[in-house]
Formats: C-alpha cells, sequence, structure tokens
C-alpha cells in the first residue's frame, strides 16, 4: 500500500507540506492549551489576592501590618485568632449569624416545597399573578424595608432575636426557594406522580417518601443558595439586632476603636467568615456544575 | 406540562403565603401609608397625598444618585457578562481541577457583603493594601478618598471580583448541558471556534444569561454594603448609590415620609426594568416562533 | 475520495488494558475501498462506533494506523481529514434555518457562495427539504432534522467518506424505508464511499454492497449480504445474521460417529474425517433453518426428530424440533406440508459447516 506512492518530485513536496502543515496545527492547538491555562491562573489570581492579602494580614501583629508593608507575616502570630475565640462578644457573633441562618434555611425550605409543587403541577386562580408577585420581592431593596421592619418586629417583640432575623431573610428566600425548587420539580414527570396515587400513597406520604428523594439534588442546590443569600447579608440583620443576636458582620464595625482600626483582628474575623461558605461549597461541589443552572437549561 | 387546574392547590401555598404577607405584604403597607403622610409623632399626622413624590422625584441629589445607580449597574453589567462568559469558556471540565476551580470561584460569592467591603478597603489602602501601595509604587498616586475616579474603579473592580463568579458558574453550567454530540457535529462540519461558539454555545446559553442578567440588575440596583465600607460613599457622594441614600434619609434623618415615597419610587424602578427586559426577551423569542407561520 | 486502510488497529478506553477484553476494538487490518457502500454491522456494543470515530478522527486509536489513501492521517483532526458523519441523535444547530444549517460546512470553509446555493439546493432537493428551507431548525421534527443532519454530510462533494452512525434510530419505519433507498440512490449518484453503521442486518443489507459484521472488538467477517447468509465465516454471524439464526450443534466423535447429545448424525464423510482429526473439543456444525429438509414421512438417511411445536409466520412456518435431546429450528415454506408430531431430517452436504472455535473451517467438499 505504501509503496506505491508516487515518487516525483512535487508529491515529495506536497507530502512534505502537509506534514508540516500537521505538526503545525498540533503546535496551534498545544499553544491554545497554554494560552488556556495561562488565562485561568490570571483570573485564579485575581480572585485569590485580595482573600490572601486579608489572610496575610490576619496572621500579623498590627505592630507590622502598620509599620512596613510585608508580603508575608515576617512576624507570625495567631493573636487575633484567640481574640476572637476568647471573647463572647466575638465568638457569639458567629454562633448569632450560623443560628438565624440554619433558621432561616430551615423555615424557607419547608414552606417552599408545597408552594413550589403547587406551581409546578396545578393551576388555579391567580397561580401567574402570584408568582409574579412573589418574584418581585426577590427585587425589593431591603434598604426599603428597613424602618417598617424595625417598627413591626419592636412591636410584636421580636426586636434583638434570631427569630426576627431568620424571618425578615425570608422576604428574599423563599421566593427564591419557590422559583429554584419549581425549575427542578417541573422536570420530574407527572406520571410518577400518577403512579404513586395509583399505588395507594397518601399526599404527604407520596410528598415525603417519593418525591423529595427524587429531587435531593435540586433541594441541595436550594439549601447553598438560601445559605449564601442569608449569610451575606447584612442591612437587615444588623438593623433588627442589638446585643443578644447580633450578627458576626456588624460585630466587625466594632474594631474601630479610638486609636484607629484594628486592622488584624478585622482581618482574621473576615477569614473566619469565609470558612464556613467553603465548607458548605465543598459539599455541594459536585453539584453546582449542574444545580447553578437551577433546571432552566 | 400539562398542569391540572386545581384550586385546592392553595392549600400548598398557605403557609408560604402567609409568612411572605408577613415579611412583605404588612411592611409595604406600613412604607405606603408613610409615604402620604407627614408624621411629627405616634399621634400627630397629616395626610399629605403625593407631596413627598413630589419632593422626591425633584430632589437634585437623589437624580444624581439615581443616575449614577444606572451607570454604575449597566458598567458592571457590560463587562460582567462577557467575562462571565469566557471565564466559563476557558474553565476546566474534569478532573480535580475543576472541582477546585469551582470551589475557587464560588468564594467571593459566600463573603458576607459587608466583609467583601472590608477586604478591598484592606487591600485598596495606600498604606497597608497590597493594591495601593503597588499603585503607589509604579508611581501613580492612587487615593480613593480624594479621587472620584479611583473610587470608582475600585468599586466596578470589587464588583467584578464579587459578581463576575455568579455569571460564570451561571454558564459553566448551561455549557455542561451541551451534549458532547454537536461539539462532534462542529469538528465534522470543520466549524470555527467561533462559529462554535456563535451558533452551539451561544444559544444554550440564552436562558442561564437571562437569569444572569436579570440577578445582576437586581443586585447592582440594590448594593449598599460594599460600597458603605469601601468608600462611604465618597469622596464627596460620588459614590453614593440609593440604598445608601435611602438609609441615611430613613435612619440617619428620620424622615418618615420622604423615605417612604422614596423607597416606593426605588422599588418601582427595578420593577420595572426587570419587566421591561423580561418582556422584551420573550417578546423576540416569541416572534422566532411566529415567524415560522 | 478515499480509500481507507486500517493497519494493526487497536482501542481501548482504559489507562492500562491488561486483557483482549479491555479493548473496544481489538488488533484489525481493514480496507474500505473508494466509492462503496458498505455497512457495519454488529450488536450494541461491539465497538462499531468507536470505529467510526477513529475513522473520522474524533477518536485516537491506542494503537495502529489509519491511512487515507496511503497517506497516514491519526494525527490530523476529524476537520482536516474532510470526512463527513453523521449521528445517531440528531445534531441541528438550532438558531440557523434549515439553509443555513446545510450550507454551515461550505461555508466554513469559505466556499464561494454561489456554489453553496447550488449544492444546498440540490441536496435539499435530494432530501426533499426545499419546502423548509426557510424555517428555523429547532422548529423541525426529529427525522427533519435527522435529515438537514444528513444533508450537511451530503453538501461537501469532496470528502474523504460520509460516515452513518445508526442515523435512522430516531425515524419512524416508513420514513426509514424511504431515507435509506434514498442513500442507495445518493451513493450511485455522487459515487462517494460510505460506511454505514448499524444494528439491524435488514438496514445493512438493503444499503450496502459489502457488509463487515462485528463481533467484541473485531471484525469476524465482510462480504456481501449472500455470502454472510450462506457461508458465515464465525458462529457469531451465523446467530445474528438470518431470522431465526442459524441451527449450531455441538458435536463429538464417538465410536466412528459424529454424535449432537445423544443423538447421531448423519453427515458426509468428508465431515465425519474432519471432526475426528480437529485438534479441539470446541466443534460445532452449522445449518441454516432454510437449509434443513424436513419430511413428515420416514425417508432414506434422515434422523428421527419430534415436532416441540409450529410457528406460523404467514409465507412460512418455524418449526421447533427436538433431535436428541438438541433443539433444531427449520423455516418450511407455507405450500409445505407441516409435520404435526415426528419429522425426519436431513441436512444437505453442501449446506452444512463445520466450525472450529468458532471460526468456519472448509470441510472440503467446496
Amino acid at each position: 500500500m505504501r509503496n506505491i506512492l508516487p515518487t516525483t518530485p512535487e508529491a515529495v513536496r506536497d507530502r512534505a507540506a502537509a506534514a508540516n502543515n500537521r505538526r503545525r496545527r498540533r503546535a496551534r492547538s498545544a499553544s491554545t492549551q497554554w494560552r488556556r491555562r495561562g488565562l485561568v491562573g490570571i483570573y485564579v489570581i485575581f480572585l485569590m489576592l485580595p482573600i490572601y492579602w486579608l489572610l496575610n494580614m490576619s496572621f500579623q501583629s498590627n505592630n507590622e501590618i502598620l509599620s512596613a508593608l510585608t508580603l508575608w507575616p515576617q512576624d507570625f502570630t495567631a493573636e487575633h485568632y484567640v481574640k476572637i475565640f476568647t471573647t463572647s462578644n466575638w465568638y457569639m457573633g458567629y454562633v448569632n449569624s450560623i443560628s438565624y441562618v440554619l433558621m432561616n434555611m430551615l423555615i424557607s425550605i419547608v414552606v417552599a416545597l408545597p408552594a413550589a409543587y403547587a406551581f409546578s403541577r396545578y393551576k388555579f386562580i391567580g397561580d401567574k399573578h402570584l408568582f409574579f408577585w412573589l418574584l418581585t420581592n426577590l427585587m425589593a431593596p431591603p434598604a426599603v424595608f428597613l424602618l417598617p421592619y424595625f417598627q413591626l418586629y419592636y412591636t410584636v417583640g421580636l426586636f434583638d432575636t434570631h427569630f426576627s432575623v431568620a424571618l425578615a431573610h425570608c422576604l428574599f428566600n423563599i421566593p427564591l426557594a419557590v422559583w429554584i425548587l419549581e425549575g427542578f420539580m417541573s422536570g420530574v414527570p407527572k406520571e410518577v406522580d400518577e403512579m404513586a396515587f395509583i399505588d395507594g400513597y397518601s399526599f404527604p406520604k407520596f410528598f415525603v417518601k417519593i418525591f423529595v428523594p427524587m429531587i435531593s439534588s435540586g433541594i441541595g442546590v436550594t439549601l447553598f443558595f438560601l445559605f449564601m443569600f442569608s449569610w451575606v447579608e447584612l442591612l437587615l440583620a444588623n438593623t433588627l439586632t442589638a446585643t443578644n443576636a447580633q450578627p458576626i458582620a456588624s460585630v466587625m464595625t466594632q474594631t474601630k476603636g479610638a486609636s484607629g482600626i484594628d486592622w488584624g483582628t478585622l482581618s482574621a474575623a473576615g477569614v473566619l467568615t469565609i470558612l464556613p461558605g467553603i465548607v458548605v461549597v465543598y459539599f455541594v461541589r459536585n453539584h453546582i456544575a449542574k444545580g447553578f443552572a437551577l433546571g432552566r437549561t | 406540562m400539562n398542569k391540572v387546574y386545581n384550586n385546592r392547590a392553595w392549600w400548598l401555598i398557605l403557609p408560604m403565603l402567609l409568612l411572605v404577607a408577613f415579611t412583605a405584604i404588612i411592611p409595604l403597607m406600613t412604607v405606603v401609608n408613610y409615604s402620604v403622610q407627614d408624621v411629627f409623632d405616634a399621634h400627630t399626622r397629616f395626610f399629605t397625598g403625593t407631596e413627598w413624590f413630589k419632593q422626591m422625584l425633584n430632589d437634585p441629589a437623589l437624580q444624581a444618585a439615581l443616575v449614577r445607580q444606572f451607570a454604575f449597574s449597566l458598567t458592571v453589567l457590560a463587562i460582567e457578562v462577557p467575562l462571565g462568559i469566557g471565564i466559563a469558556l476557558i474553565m476546566p471540565k474534569k478532573g480535580w481541577q475543576a472541582s477546585a476551580m469551582l470551589i475557587l470561584v464560588t468564594m467571593p460569592l459566600l463573603i458576607p457583603w459587608n466583609v467583601v467591603g472590608s477586604i478591598w478597603q484592606i487591600f485598596t489602602r495606600g498604606d497597608i493594601g497590597l493594591m495601593g501601595w503597588g499603585l503607589r509604587e509604579l508611581g501613580y498616586g492612587y487615593n480613593i478618598t480624594a479621587n472620584p475616579v479611583d473610587a470608582w474603579a475600585t468599586i466596578i473592580l470589587m464588583d467584578v471580583w464579587h459578581w463576575t463568579p455568579l455569571i460564570a458558574l451561571l454558564c459553566f453550567s448551561g455549557l455542561r448541558s451541551i451534549p458532547d454530540a454537536y461539539y462532534q457535529a462542529a469538528r465534522i462540519d470543520r466549524a470555527s471556534k467561533w462559529a462554535i461558539f456563535r451558533h452551539i454555545q451561544l444559544p444554550k446559553l440564552t436562558n442561564v444569561l437571562v437569569i444572569g442578567v436579570l440577578l445582576r440588575f437586581m443586585y447592582s440596583f440594590k448594593i449598599y454594603a460594599e460600597p458603605f465600607v469601601l468608600t462611604g460613599g465618597g469622596p464627596g457622594s460620588s459614590t453614593t448609590f440609593l440604598s445608601q441614600s435611602l438609609t441615611t434619609m430613613a435612619i440617619g434623618q428620620q424622615d418618615l415620609g420622604p423615605s417612604a415615597a422614596f423607597s416606593l419610587i426605588y422599588f418601582l424602578i427595578i420593577l420595572l426594568v426587570c419587566w421591561v427586559f423580561y418582556t422584551a426577551i420573550m417578546n423576540m423569542q416569541k416572534d422566532d416562533k411566529n415567524k415560522e407561520g | 475520495m478515499a480509500e481507507i486502510t486500517l493497519k494493526s488497529l487497536a482501542h481501548t478506553y482504559l489507562a492500562d488494558p491488561t486483557s483482549s477484553e479491555d479493548y473496544a476494538i481489538r488488533e484489525m487490518d481493514h480496507v474500505w475501498h473508494q466509492g462503496g457502500a458498505y455497512a457495519l454491522l454488529g450488536p450494541s456494543g461491539c465497538g462499531k462506533s468507536t470505529l467510526l470515530n477513529i475513522i473520522s478522527g474524533l477518536l485516537e486509536p491506542s494503537s495502529g494506523e489509519v491511512l487515507f489513501d496511503g497517506e497516514l492521517v491519526n494525527d490530523m483532526p476529524p476537520e482536516a481529514r474532510n470526512i463527513a458523519q453523521v449521528f445517531q441523535f440528531p445534531v441541528v444547530y438550532d438558531t440557523m434555518t434549515v439553509y443555513d444549517n446545510l450550507a454551515f460546512p461550505l461555508r466554513n470553509v469559505k466556499t464561494p457562495e454561489a456554489r453553496v446555493h447550488e449544492r444546498v439546493m440540490e441536496v435539499a432537493d435530494v432530501l426533499e427539504l426545499t419546502a423548509q428551507l426557510k424555517r428555523k431548525a429547532k422548529n423541525l421534527t426529529a427525522d427533519e432534522k435527522q435529515k438537514v443532519s444528513m444533508g450537511r454530510g451530503l453538501v461537501r462533494d469532496d470528502v474523504a467518506a460520509i460516515l452513518f452512525d445508526e442515523p435512522l434510530t430516531v425515524i419512524d419505519p416508513q420514513l426509514k424505508w424511504k431515507l435509506r433507498r434514498k442513500l442507495k440512490e445518493i451513493h450511485q449518484r455522487f459515487g462517494v464511499t460510505m460506511i454505514y453503521v448499524t444494528h439491524d442486518q435488514l438496514e445493512a443489507s438493503t444499503f450496502a454492497d459489502k457488509i463487515a459484521v462485528m463481533y467484541e472488538g473485531q471484525i469476524v467477517q465482510f462480504g456481501t449480504p449472500r455470502e454472510l447468509f450462506e457461508e458465515p465465516r464465525h458462529t457469531f454471524v451465523g446467530y445474528f445474521i438470518g431470522s431465526p439464526g442459524m441451527n449450531f450443534l455441538d458435536v463429538v466423535m464417538s465410536d466412528g460417529r459424529v454424535m449432537s447429545g445423544d443423538a447421531e448424525l448423519v453427515v458426509g464423510q468428508h465431515i465425519c474425517d474432519a471432526v475426528a482429526h480437529a485438534d479441539s473439543s470446541n466443534i460445532k456444525l452449522g445449518i441454516r433453518p432454510e437449509f434443513i429438509e424436513v419430511h413428515p414421512e420416514p425417508i432414506e438417511g434422515g434422523m428421527e426428530a419430534r415436532v416441540d411445536y409450529a410457528q406460523d409466520l404467514g409465507t412460512f412456518s418455524i418449526v421447533h424440533l427436538m433431535l436428541g435431546n438438541v433443539v433444531l429450528k427449520a423455516r418450511i415454506a407455507e405450500d409445505q406440508a407441516t409435520p404435526s408430531s415426528k419429522a425426519w431430517l436431513r441436512f444437505p452436504d453442501d449446506r452444512l459447516g463445520l466450525y472450529i472455535d468458532e471460526y468456519r473451517v472448509e470441510s472440503g467438499h467446496e
């Protein structure tokens, strides 16, 4: 087969050119690979640099921070972390934040599950308007609700409790949960429901035993978003609490003292607010890639 | 999906409805109530009609804040959407690199917003911040407390840092839903990278991009904590956005009536923009179908 | 257009294969001649699609060479090989019109627009897509979409080959037949090499001049439909081709007689000799149900068998027989008398195949 290749000079030159092209094409695809890796690298550096700087600051003494700019801690110290973990004011800030976030996640998911089911399976009077109205709550600026919330929760005696913040965050988290869950639920064929009812399941039993497990990854994604938006919100949390339920983010504002800002402690506290997020992402890492499309691709 | 008409579905909605009514309707009624009254104290108040609304709409400070707000939202959208798509395209798709990248990219989204402000405050300060110090070493007189341009650039950079991951993750997720056969067919058809993007990837991203743009618009329009911590709205009022103006008015000065009127206008603007954008997209898609005839 | 040669080609999806079972393609040599209409037939998971993807360049083989007209193309990506491939499930570019979809492969290489138009119109005409040209591809039915996918392969008139990977899976039966005829027609008109992957023997034999049967990563036989039917080279081909498949009887020599189970077989002397001299214990005799002579009355040299039951399939019936404890199927034409409880069988010598270690051996009478 190969022996019969023509050996005229033109044919040889053609083949050499083809081989050359081939080599160049391979080289080019290798270089695009490297360019791609380079760009990813640059972006990762851009993402991590500010966080690294925070970490760097958190392990330096305030003296070192203010005296000279150092790219890594010359005089490594954990004093700021020790301070946070030994001052009740500080560590209770974390406990408070995590408490109201968990409460909010629980409330939101429990009321959103049946509601999302209703929206994904039934038509009823006013369904479309209701859904749209729900979504408008997602758009409402928290600043709009500051004053009325303050007055409302003060009147009903919930001011400065974890529950008040958990409830307030329902404003945007319930609509979000309904919306995300509705997307996932619509992906489950209706025949599943019908089969279960034929098999004699009652609605609550079907819902808990069959339906919820079927959309478990959707629920995971929803919980992730609930955590995210409740954990990062400050304006409402700060307004609705004073001392008993103060979130960590507002404890951090106390680092401004008479002698200037306590940069080291502020950084250490900042680093500690990032950690819960990392833990949560770690758990859902295999679902983020698909889940972020919210069942809507 | 064919949905069954059944009004008993309301029972499933009810718990949610009661909660949202408590967290949204009652407070909103209070706002409406304030917006048409002048409140002196708990027992003395007057009905003012649309007075506060007129006053707010004509307030030059608020008009300026509104213009700034739109400028900010549009700028960050214009940067974050293309950048997010680009990052989604180059993110590793398999193996530990993919997981690691996902975790890194998600990180900024899970940092409390005021901490984001703090991180960038520390990062950009001229004396202790790597970026601030670095720019000064390079000979640029970087100063966000005195120079509005620097302040704006920094806030936008911060927002890009903070929120581009959202677009990137949405798009990454959208890209993952494209079956391999499409890429194979494109290679067989000798499509260029650009043609693959234009005809395979971008169409699949439309849905997630609509969500992404809506979310980004909403959240950028509501921005409060990050610029508040980073610049405090300054220098002057050059980085004071609507939420900060409102908070100052409502909590700081206790101007109940005007701030309530302002709240409603603010809310309505977001609703209106989202509605217009959404309707426009839906009509475009419908047009596509109708053209078939 | 090209002649495609596969040289000691093998492929595995595993990083470190240990046994031959780890290979999706076991070492093979094969030549697809220029201009042929070929089918690649085999059950799911036998490596057909893998082989196709290696030819088109979507996969790089673990070892061996792929040559187009004698030139090594292993390193070439699909776009450089100038090959067209149609996939099992339709791939259309949703946002484009049918016209633009068909024009896409040509425009990608900057073909002059006049030429593009000419080709698109020609292909659309052949595939009966002319009326749909202005429609958005997104809104087509599944079979229209698949026609568009095929069309994108066909517009390129200079391709080395067109590969079809079970392209008619999503098409409904009536149209399937029509499209298959279309493909055959297109093949005759353009004379381009076509390789058609399928697991359906009918599809393969109506489309192809020559069929390659694949089994466990190897091409076990390459021949015309008739050859596959009459002289299967491998027991698998016997099972797989024909309906019902070939009867295979495990045989041993005992006391100078050819035995299968507890039944003695009446076969020609040369087969007796071949069985006696075989150095393997895996010996089978194969005969197609169509070729077994079934007589309702005792005849000379007939083997007595019990009739288990008969399936009437309209123009013919399938009789299930017990020869001793061996099950046999025989196909009987409608006009022939169907035996009710007992039958006498004869195996015509020239229809009988001897298989040692699953491969056919020449038994001397041919």
